[in-house]
């Protein structure tokens, strides 16, 4: 079925493939006798993109696009571990005047919106896209242009919440805003605006890319990759996609509700026309509290690739880590309540709660024992994704026991809104998902740059961030139960609390340089470092099968998967696929469940319209905090650019 | 820098970083244990003595489990290596031995979860029994300061006062919690946990002190600038000193009765103080702002930001935003012997 | 890694209908995103409803007749709605261009419903809770007719140009299931807006 190779042709000209394909012929180059150099040329130039900056801005590659987003998150990082770091100076010492109030103010929300929503959230999804088409062999991610649409909204709506706060217009109402207190009467002018657009930008975002994610996983599978063959870290980014999809939707329409409050006079929140207080909080915490599994789920997939890779085994209780996701996202639905139990809700309901949140320790607790017992006995190298690893589990583990105490409704009603909350939450973030994030970061940056990290800069970035981190937030608890609220920008000298605060302020100055020791190390490395083989750490699954890094076109062939570590199983040669087009983006489609070739089909290349879309719709959303008439003309122009989008320019092209 | 192959030999330095860590972990407990007692495990009520003991409770078996997943997991990874290199060969014994030990771990988790999960429900269950009756207490939350009300059996003899509470040992208390403006949370760590005070909602929480003395509370949901500045203070007081206070507060302010003090009663009835505020028995009517009959009683000033002296009144009536930026009272204009004068009347309001 | 071919891809066909085609479950994953908003939107308008007795508060009930109207227009636009999809799936050019026409008429008719009825809900959004419920669940139902319209118009476009073909066909089929989602969620929203305010 395939055509003989004229070295140096011509690309089909588009009519004839036209006619070809009316004729029933085969109207394209298929891989199937092209030599391995020949393939790899050819595949090249069609699934690289143009060069020059417009050829940058219309790139729809999930690696560059990933990595983009990994960048922009990386950044983002920066910019709220500095506003941390503002805070622990002006609360090193009591009764400081470093920084004021409002200043403060805005300094925290920024610290926790900047984190969540733009950090924690976007980072996970960057591997989510880099990452799972790699692992499941395929070409590109579903959907690709969706894909970069989505990192070009929410690179605006970071921009604009961080321009805003340059502007000193930054919201100042905490990364919950809860109402009253944002709504129009209490939040005058436009920093509670700014909030509520930033969540519509980053959600928009999120909920095209589980969409993308949870389709390359159903349909793009390479052959053979069963269900019961996916890598775990797929697994992981699979369910999260799906918690995002229901979970998200709250916190959109919640915010859009505020916004509608604020800017043309609904009255949801308010109570004196028949609204409601607390509805704002149920809406926000039914969002919310996924919104933690959201990014730990996927850094429990990064541990699962370490732990399997440095043990040097298949993961023990493959099944059970996957139900144990599965419950999770489950369960993760049932608990939003436990952050609202000193609001004197019925204490029936508040008692069903804290059974659901402690519950949640059950998947938790499996997935530790299994990670343990894939490493008994296997002598792990303690190279730098391993430590980090170690980490995790000692530093999660204790998060999660004091998840345990704040679940319970007596001991919240004590501990809640206190530093014993951020002790325990920074544990199970920072623990439960900066530290595999790190980790993976030294896993994989051979994959993503062809180049080692240095090793021994890694050792010191995770004994500065072990250390620093404890130091800062284990004598939070302490403070916490000493009675130290929450969102305080100063606290009295006779409190007793400045020796703590001391000792928490030094620790993050050593967690801030251990974080500066990352950054110089990958900065470092991305020219200096050790080259890296296509698979440094002899892991089983496909994207190692890869040269660092890999081509545009990822997978010259599409690999054939006979078992869940695949380069374990085929140490000889890896059996391939072939068939497809060479010159057009073609890829396979396969069956949901049992992974097998179904459709050929032709993805859309290179383009400007996602960018040219993401402008248009950041003008409407910026304008509508302003006049509620820019939804209507915003609207238009939003669509105009999607009608650019979607119209074929050529006739082999195709939408998505 | 590649990985090791397997069986090379580690680098010593990892495992002599172990005990360093040990010892970094303890500073931070060490530095704990040089501190008074943190006020939630020092309590003063049934209430907190309950929630401090199943504080203990959890900490001591979570502690516990914590460092037994901490340790296996150390012991798991410096274990000899054990059957063969292959990766996708493993030896049925050991998979068998993970599979039940696993198991049971798991089983265990479960029972550890149910187990805290029902003494949980005790202490919550015994926590809301309290009694019905009591002193009722309306509390309403301001951004920021507390307005106190006393019920009584007529609106003459209710008596009204700020950010000071006082209590009777031994005697149930009710109290009625409501807000004005954003959600506030009242917190008095050695006595009672948290519950918010929601606009256009009432919470009522049920109290009993154990013990006479001050306790420190305060906000503990974020309400915007000052959230930091509002403070209450828990008096509890022996039932018959209790009572006298009452009645101490429930009579109108007393006449000024000297000439700097008359003069300060008239700069305060003349500048625009009465339109926030009431000095009963005066014609200062106010009600916006805290309750000034018996000011100079109180033990701070701005829901807790300063202590009640002579320069505290002084500073906070000339320049209020110098001391609680953003505060809703505003700048006073006043001459010097007009402060003077209004702060010795102001002083008088015992 | 070296390689070795093992299976011939070249005999698939280039496109599918329904769970064979990725649009199709990239439709199913931005429908199960809508379906939330709106679950969400009915729970939050009961539960508003539940924090006050009277319900529509202090206003009138709105007028039957035009989201009666649509109501009807919608179910019926579902017979259209399947002829356009049957007649993509045969790959019957002249049908799928008629019916997609009809389909846009429809679509833009029940915009102008639309607008009829927020005229004759008898409350503005900004009187009370009640009525920022009923014009937030018209209005989140609305951007939905106009998207799926917007949708429809530019397919039915294509199909008169060079482009109408191929894969373009299953697009054709998306689109139908994605209007049937748009009238599936309209149901319940119509009882919640007209019929609950009278209970």
């Amino acid at each position: 079925m395939s055509e003989a190779v004229h070295p140096g042709a011509s690309p089909v000209p588009v009519e004839r493939a036209a006619a070809r394909e009316a004729s029933g012929e085969t109207r394209t180059q298929r891989d199937t006798d092209l030599p391995d150099a020949e393939l790899d040329r050819r595949l090249a130039r069609t699934w690289g993109r143009p060069a020059g900056l417009v050829g940058w801005l219309s790139s729809v590659d999930h690696k560059e696009v990933g990595w983009r987003y990994f960048v922009t998150a990386m950044v983002f990082l920066a910019l709220a571990g500095s506003a941390a770091m503002a805070m622990r100076a002006q609360l090193a010492r009591p009764d400081a005047g470093l920084i004021g109030p409002d200043l403060y103010n805005q300094i925290f929300t920024m610290h926790g919106t900047t984190m969540m929503f733009l950090f924690a959230v976007p980072v996970m999804q960057a591997f989510g896209v880099y990452l799972v088409p790699l692992m499941v062999g395929a070409r590109c991610i579903a959907f690709p242009r969706l894909a970069a649409f989505s990192f070009w909204v929410y690179l605006f709506g970071g921009l604009m919440l961080w321009i805003a706060f340059l502007l000193n217009a930054a919201p100042d109402v905490g990364w919950f805003a809860y109402t009253p207190l944002s709504g129009p009467q209490f939040s005058p002018g436009k920093r509670s605006d700014i909030w509520a657009q930033m969540i519509t930008f980053t959600e928009v975002s999120s909920l095209a890319v589980a969409v993308s994610v949870i389709v390359t996983v159903f349909k793009h599978r390479a052959p053979g990759m069963t269900l019961d063959r996916i890598p775990l870290a797929v697994w992981a980014m699979l369910v999260t996609s799906f918690v995002v999809i229901f979970a998200m939707p709250a916190v959109m329409l919640a915010s859009t509700m505020l916004i509608l409050d604020r800017l043309v006079s609904t009255q949801f929140f308010n109570h004196e026309a028949g609204g409601d207080q607390l509805l704002w909080q149920h809406l926000f915490w039914f969002f919310g509290h996924p919104e933690v599994y959201i990014i730990f789920l996927p850094a429990t997939g990064f541990v699962s690739s370490i732990v399997v890779a440095f043990a040097q085994r298949p993961a023990f209780g493959y099944l059970p880590l996957v139900l144990a996701l599965v419950a999770t996202a489950f369960l993760s639905f049932g608990l939003w309540v436990h952050h609202m139990f000193a609001t004197g809700l019925p204490q029936l309901g508040a008692s069903f709660f804290t059974a659901s949140s402690m519950l949640i320790a059950v998947p938790s607790g499996i997935q530790i024992f299994c990670w343990i017992a894939t490493l008994w006995g296997r002598r792990p190298a303690m190279a730098t994704p391993m430590l980090f690893v170690m980490g995790f589990l000692v530093i999660f583990v204790m998060g999660g026991m004091t998840g345990v105490m704040v679940a319970s409704v007596p001991l919240d009603l004590q501990v809640h809104d206190t530093y014993f909350v951020v002790a325990h939450f920074h544990y199970v973030l920072i623990g439960g998902a900066v530290f595999p994030l790190l980790g993976a970061f030294y896993f994989w940056y051979p994959k993503f740059t062809g180049r080692m990290m240095s090793e021994r800069l890694g050792r010191w970035n995770f004994w500065l961030a072990f250390v620093g981190f404890n130091l800062t937030f284990f004598v939070m608890h302490v403070l916490g139960l000493m009675g130290m609220p929450r969102r305080v920008y100063t606290y009295p000298s006779d409190s007793g609390w400045g020796p703590l605060n001391m000792v928490s302020s030094i620790g993050s100055v050593m967690l801030a340089a251990s974080f500066g020791l990352f950054f110089v190390n990958a900065l470092w490395s991305l020219r200096r470092g050790v080259r890296a083989p296509s698979n440094p750490w002899n892991a089983g699954t496909l994207e190692w099968a890869l040269p660092s890094p890999p081509p545009a076109y990822n997978f010259a062939r599409i690999p054939i998967v006979t078992h869940h570590e695949p380069l374990w199983k085929e140490r000889e040669s890896l059996p391939v696929a072939h068939g497809l087009a060479v010159d057009e983006r073609e890829i396979l489609v396969s069956t949901l469940v049992e992974a097998r070739p179904d459709l050929r089909e032709v993805v859309p290349g290179s383009s400007i319209w996602p960018l040219i879309s993401a402008i248009a719709l950041s003008i409407a959303f910026v304008a509508s905090i302003f006049s509620p008439y820019a939804a209507l003309w915003g609207g238009a122009l939003v669509g105009a650019a999607l009608l650019g989008w979607f119209w074929p320019k050529s006739s082999h092209e195709d939408e998505e | 820098m590649a990985r090791p192959a397997p069986g090379e030999r580690r680098r010593p330095a990892v495992r002599r970083s172990a005990p360093i860590l040990g010892v970094l972990l303890a500073i931070p407990v060490l530095l704990t244990a040089c501190q008074d007692k943190p006020a939630a495990l020092d309590p003063h009520s049934p209430e907190a003595e309950r929630v401090a003991s199943l504080i203990w409770t959890f900490t001591g078996l979570l502690g516990l489990i914590w460092l037994a997943v901490a340790v296996v997991s150390v012991v798991a990874v410096y274990r000899r290596h054990e059957g063969p290199r292959d990766p996708l060969v493993l030896a049925p014994a050991g998979e068998t031995r993970r599979t039940a030990v696993v198991g049971v771990l798991v089983a265990a988790t479960l029972l550890v979860v149910l187990g805290l999960t029902g003494l949980s429900y005790a202490a919550q269950a015994r926590l809301f029994s309290a009694p019905e009756e009591g002193l009722v207490i309306k509390i309403t939350g301001h951004q920021w300061w507390w307005d106190v009300q006393y019920e009584g059996d007529s609106p003459s003899r209710v008596v009204r006062t700020a950010n000071e509470i006082h209590v009777p040992v031994g005697r149930p208390v009710l109290l009625k919690l409501e807000a004005s403006d954003v959600i506030h949370s009242a917190w008095v760590p050695s006595l009672m946990g948290k519950i918010d005070l929601i606009p256009g909602r009432q919470n009522v929480k049920r109290l009993v002190v154990a013990k006479e003395g001050t306790y420190e509370g305060r906000c503990a949901e974020f309400c915007g600038l000052q959230h930091a500045h509002m403070g209450m203070l828990f008096v509890a007081q022996a039932p018959e000193a209790f009572d006298r206070w009452l009645v101490a507060q429930r009579a109108p302010a007393a006449a000024p009765d000297a000439p700097d003090r008359r003069s300060g009663h008239d700069a305060f009835l003349a500048k625009p103080c009465v339109m926030c505020h009431a000095v009963r028995g005066t014609p200062a009517q106010g009600q916006l702002g805290p309750d000034l009959t018996h000011l100079a009683s109180r033990r701070t000033l701005g829901a807790g930001t300063l202590p009640m002296t002579r320069g505290a009144l002084a500073a906070w009536v000339s320049d209020p935003h110098g001391v609680k930026p953003g505060v809703a009272m505003p700048p006073t204009p006043l001459t010097g012997p007009e402060l003077d004068s209004m702060v010795a009347y102001l002083e008088s309001l015992l | 890694m070296k390689t070795r071919l093992a299976v011939d891809l070249s005999g698939l066909p280039p496109f599918g209908f329904d769970n064979r085609s990725p649009i199709w479950w990239g439709t199913l994953g931005f429908v199960a995103i809508e379906g939330m908003g709106f679950v969400l939107a009915v729970g939050l308008t009961l539960y508003l409803k539940h924090v006050n007795p009277h319900w529509p508060m202090d206003a009138a009930p709105p007028d039957l007749l035009p989201g009666t109207l649509l109501t009807g227009v919608l179910l019926a636009s579902l017979w259209f709605n399947r002829s356009a999809d049957k007649a993509a799936r045969d790959g019957d050019l002249s049908g799928t261009r008629l019916w997609l026409v009809v389909m846009t008429v429809v679509g833009l008719a029940t915009i102008g419903l639309r607008l009829w009825e927020f005229n004759a809900l008898n409350v503005r959004w900004d009187q009370n809770a009640y009525g920022s419920c009923q014009w937030l669940l018209l209005g989140l139902h609305a951007t939905h007719l106009i998207t799926d319209v917007g949708d429809t118009a530019v397919l039915t476009a294509l199909m008169f140009t060079k482009h109408g073909r191929g894969k373009r066909y299953s697009d054709v089929s998306d689109n139908a299931f994605y209007w049937s989602f748009v009238v599936a969620a309209w149901i319940p929203i119509y009882g919640l807006v007209y019929w609950v305010p009278r209970w």
